[in-house]
């Protein structure tokens, strides 16, 4: 999928993540602004990665303000908003 | 005229006797300090006056109270003034310190404070110190290991500054007032007290000089040298709110309702039973919930001890509660309780946890409820530093309740946000897991192994049980696995003891 | 059954702590149309991962006639882990196709055919009236539940404190699923800071005969199990039945008889569900008699 238009993802409460696509070229880009930086900063950019490679997304500013989600929120959220970035309602499960 | 100390026989026996009355004897300026039906004062015109009448000198010790908590104007006031009139190497030995009180940075950096003693730090400061900004480690002491250093004269103070809401001429000073409704309002002084007994001088500022005697009162003239009147002394919003809410939070009130039962089924559930309890959201619902299961059996309590709220007040006047030990007040209403209630006593931090009087309140306790930002496998506890390893709290009460209670539980979520509060060994060791019976999560119910007797009754009872492995294996399992904090060789801080020994280090983080 | 709104992080996490017996997902109602796809990532990704300790998931999924609806289908059923509860049910076509559509997923996904549980809402007069068919409509249905806010609306009424406007319906639903032999669930109790309201009406579901009660937030669990748990003497009654039936097999003998009078077979039914009530209450029988 291509990241075509700028999209947003979760809330800024806490135990959320709000996560923000934009276009970009050459590369993912994360900015990651983390209550739990210094214990999860790896892991977070690791998941966001991740989940970025299985949708094949290969290039994308993402901006992430995490407020304490779990892994599986962020998960969930970086999928909402690359969807919403790719503008694609084509939904892949698994 | 006769010399009468030459006829007494024995003399070198009696001790320290004067010398022989005469006239000289009544001039004023002499032992007798004032003439004869002057109305003295210790009020002097100014802190600057005060401080040289105490004959403050350069490396030595100034004591605080926190009573004032995040409200408090003394702390940064005082140190404002000794930088202006050009002191250096202080020891500031506060009861605790917080946020309010970040403008201490400057004073650590022009070099007026060289080094601090206190319960706990917050803020801006315990970010400076945790960085690195101090030479000197700051020494952390509990309420109770304060109390007994100051007393023994391990930690002598020279000089404390004391805020009082209400002092009079004399240096009789209270908490409160009873000459007029509001103003600055904090409850029981209990730290204070202790200070003001054992420092060389006190010097009590207030902003609010009342008609003598200001009785009762927390501290009295016999204790205070000095009298200040200031302009203010806190910011009411700061020191107290008005009534702590009750929590309507589901994950406390399921906590909460644990504790409860895990006190009815404990074996220390009787009449006559003593208590404490903290500020938090979940121990404010476990003394509801813990009221209701007293009115349901049928007892009351000899004593509620602590930092009090006003849901230890209700308590009281419900008649569930026949004594209040009151060493901090947490709310408005548990302060206007002591103004009021007959029974609801202000206590010195020595008389509430000094560990070498064997008989001090907590000593006398059956169940106490603590909190935590972190218990480990092995029950220790950690109330002092973040999950990132910075100063972000205090030891307050809470190991020598931890050790004076017959059943001290902590109760914990097993996560906060992505934090995980259980963990395999705490960050910074403040109560030693061996004093600490139960742990009480949102996922279960832990006893120590060395309560077996306690963990049979909890079975019995009906509470489904779980270890402390189980629930850290749950919290990993939930949020993963934290990377470790990076640390340098710094030492920034020394935890310690209610004895006094050498209980743990921080260290400063690396960036 | 808690209600847990599908697109709020902080409640998903915590949902399996509590003491129900059941978590309900919300993809519908609680999710506001422009979230619709945040939320079912949300629900998949905790579904997979969260361990809600063996609590029974359902998951309300959206109008399996729209595309979101299908969407929350194609995600929910690929999980394995929770029953579908479709909304507004008028009709058993309505469940018939959405069965349709979770065998499909099923089939394309190497799922067992049939494995995922199905739950009904019945939420308007139409679905009342046919709550027989409803029932009926499918071996996947577990249970059928009221949704009273929308069967108000739709009756022109509203809800009342003594709840009778909803007896017909909670009436018909519970004979529907009694007939069928699946679980009757009833509706929610909007008004949380209403303890004795709410108490009320769950000692009314429970004597009309209701399996359970769907509540939106935790402080109501306790309630729900005050009233469903049985009394000491209910449970020492049942036990006592237990004791008379073992007693009669150990004889050979075919009449079974407690205190001189005969136990005949809804007596033993009773008996037993006491004893599992008792049970799924954290009561221990086998120690003392369930002097717990």
């Amino acid at each position: 999928m291509n990241v075509t238009t700028t999209a947003v993802a979760g809330t800024m409460e806490s135990s959320d993540v709000m996560v923000t696509m934009a276009p970009r070229e050459g590369g993912i880009a994360i900015d990651l602004d983390s209550t739990v930086e210094k214990q999860f900063g790896r892991a977070i950019r690791a998941a966001i990665l991740e989940e970025l490679d299985k949708l094949g997304i290969a290039s994308a500013e993402v901006r992430v303000v995490d407020k304490g989600a779990l892994e599986c929120v962020i998960r969930a959220r970086v999928k909402a908003c690359a969807y919403r970035a790719c503008q694609c309602e084509a939904y892949q499960w698994g | 005229m006769r010399d009468l100390r030459k006829e007494i026989p024995c003399l070198e026996q009696l001790g320290s006797l004067g010398k022989t009355f005469s006239e000289s004897c009544l001039e004023a300026g002499g032992a007798l300090a004032v003439d004869k039906g002057s109305h003295p004062s210790k009020i002097v015109p100014s802190l600057e006056e005060a401080i040289r009448r105490c004959g403050l000198q350069d490396g030595m010790t100034i004591s605080f109270h926190h009573h004032f908590r995040n409200g408090d104007q003394i702390v940064n006031m005082v140190l404002d003034k000794l930088a202006e009139m050009g002191f250096h190497d202080l020891v500031l030995a506060a009861s605790s310190l917080t946020d309010c009180h970040a403008p201490l940075i400057r004073h650590i950096q022009n070099g007026v404070i060289r080094r601090i003693e206190t319960s706990g730090l917050r803020g801006k400061l315990a970010d400076a110190i945790s960085g690195g900004k101090m030479d000197v480690p700051v020494v952390f002491r509990s309420h109770g290991g304060r109390a007994c250093a100051i007393s023994q004269g391990e930690l002598p103070i020279d000089v404390a500054f004391l805020g009082a809401p209400s002092c009079d001429a004399w240096g009789n000073a209270n908490g409160y007032s009873r000459d007029e409704e509001g103003g600055i309002l904090c409850g029981s002084m209990g730290y204070a007290k202790c200070d003001a007994q054992y420092a060389r001088k006190t010097v009590i500022l207030t902003s609010h000089v009342v008609p003598c005697p200001n009785v009762p009162c927390a501290i009295p003239s016999t204790d205070v040298d000095c009298v200040v009147e200031v302009e203010s002394i806190g910011d009411p919003a700061g020191i107290m709110s008005g009534a702590t809410r009750f929590t309507k939070n589901p994950k406390e009130l399921l906590m909460a309702e644990s504790a409860a039962e895990v006190i009815a089924a404990s074996g220390v559930f009787h009449d006559g039973f003593s208590f404490q309890m903290g500020s938090g959201g979940a121990s404010l619902a476990v003394a509801r919930f813990l009221g209701e299961k007293m009115k349901a059996a049928g007892i009351t309590a000899s004593y509620a001890l602590g930092g009090i709220t006003g849901s230890i007040v209700d308590m009281y006047e419900a008649g569930l509660v026949r004594r209040i030990l009151d060493v901090q007040s947490f709310d408005l209403r548990a302060a206007e309780s002591l103004k009021q209630n007959r029974f609801h006593q202000q206590i010195s931090a020595v008389y509430y946890a000094s560990p070498k009087d064997a008989t001090c309140a907590v000593n006398g306790l059956d169940t106490v409820i603590l909190s935590a930002l972190e218990v480990d496998t092995d029950f220790n506890v950690n109330v002092l530093t973040g999950s990132d390893g910075v100063i972000r709290g205090a030891i307050g009460g809470h190991p020598d309740t931890a050790w004076g209670a017959s059943l001290a539980i902590v109760v914990c979520p097993l996560v906060r946000g992505r934090i995980p509060c259980v963990v395999p060994k705490v960050n910074t060791l403040v109560t030693p897991g061996a004093t600490v019976d139960v742990v009480v999560t949102e996922y279960g119910v832990a006893v120590n192994p060395r309560r077996e007797e306690l963990r049979r009754r909890l079975e019995r009872a009906g509470i489904p049980l779980r270890t402390m492995e189980q629930l850290q294996g749950i919290a990993q399992q939930m949020v993963g696995k934290p990377d470790p904090i990076r640390y340098t060789d710094k030492v920034v801080g020394v935890v310690t003891y209610r004895d006094g020994s050498v209980l743990d280090l921080i260290y400063q983080v690396a960036d | 059954m808690l209600f847990v709104p599908g697109n709020n992080p902080g409640m998903i996490k915590d949902a399996g702590i509590y003491g129900q017996d059941c978590i309900m997902f919300d993809l519908e109602d609680s999710v506001s149309l422009g979230e619709k796809d945040a939320a079912r990532f949300l629900v998949y990704q905790a579904l997979n991962t969260v361990d809600y300790a063996g609590k029974e998931l359902v998951v309300r999924v959206n109008d399996p006639a729209t595309k979101c609806g299908v969407d929350d289908l194609e995600a929910i059923v690929r999980t394995q882990k929770a029953v579908i509860r479709l909304p507004k049910t008028e009709s058993a076509r309505d469940v018939l196709d959405c069965e349709a559509i979770i065998a499909r997923i099923e089939r394309e996904n190497g799922i067992p055919e049939g494995s995922t549980g199905m739950m009904a809402a019945i939420e308007s007069a139409a679905g009342v009236l046919n709550a027989k068919e409803i029932a009926f409509s499918t071996p996947r249905l577990i249970g059928i539940a009221l949704g009273a806010e929308d069967y108000v609306t739709d009756l022109k009424t509203k809800r009342s404190a003594e709840g009778i406007e909803l007896l017909f319906a909670r009436s018909m639903i519970l004979l529907a699923a009694r007939a069928a032999g699946i679980d009757a669930i009833d509706t929610v109790y909007s008004d949380v800071n209403n303890e004795a309201g709410f108490r009320a009406e769950v000692e009314l579901i429970h004597q009309l005969g209701f399996d359970g009660k769907s509540i939106i937030n935790p402080r109501q669990i306790k309630t729900v199990h005050e009233v469903y748990t049985p009394t000491q003497k209910d449970i020492d009654k049942a036990l006592a039945v237990m004791e008379a039936i073992e007693e009669a097999h150990r004889k050979g003998s075919g009449v079974i008889s407690l205190n001189g009078k005969m136990v005949d077979r809804p007596i033993v039914l009773r008996a037993q569900r006491t004893l599992d009530l008792a049970r799924a209450a954290g009561i221990c029988l086998e120690e003392g008699n369930g002097h717990a």
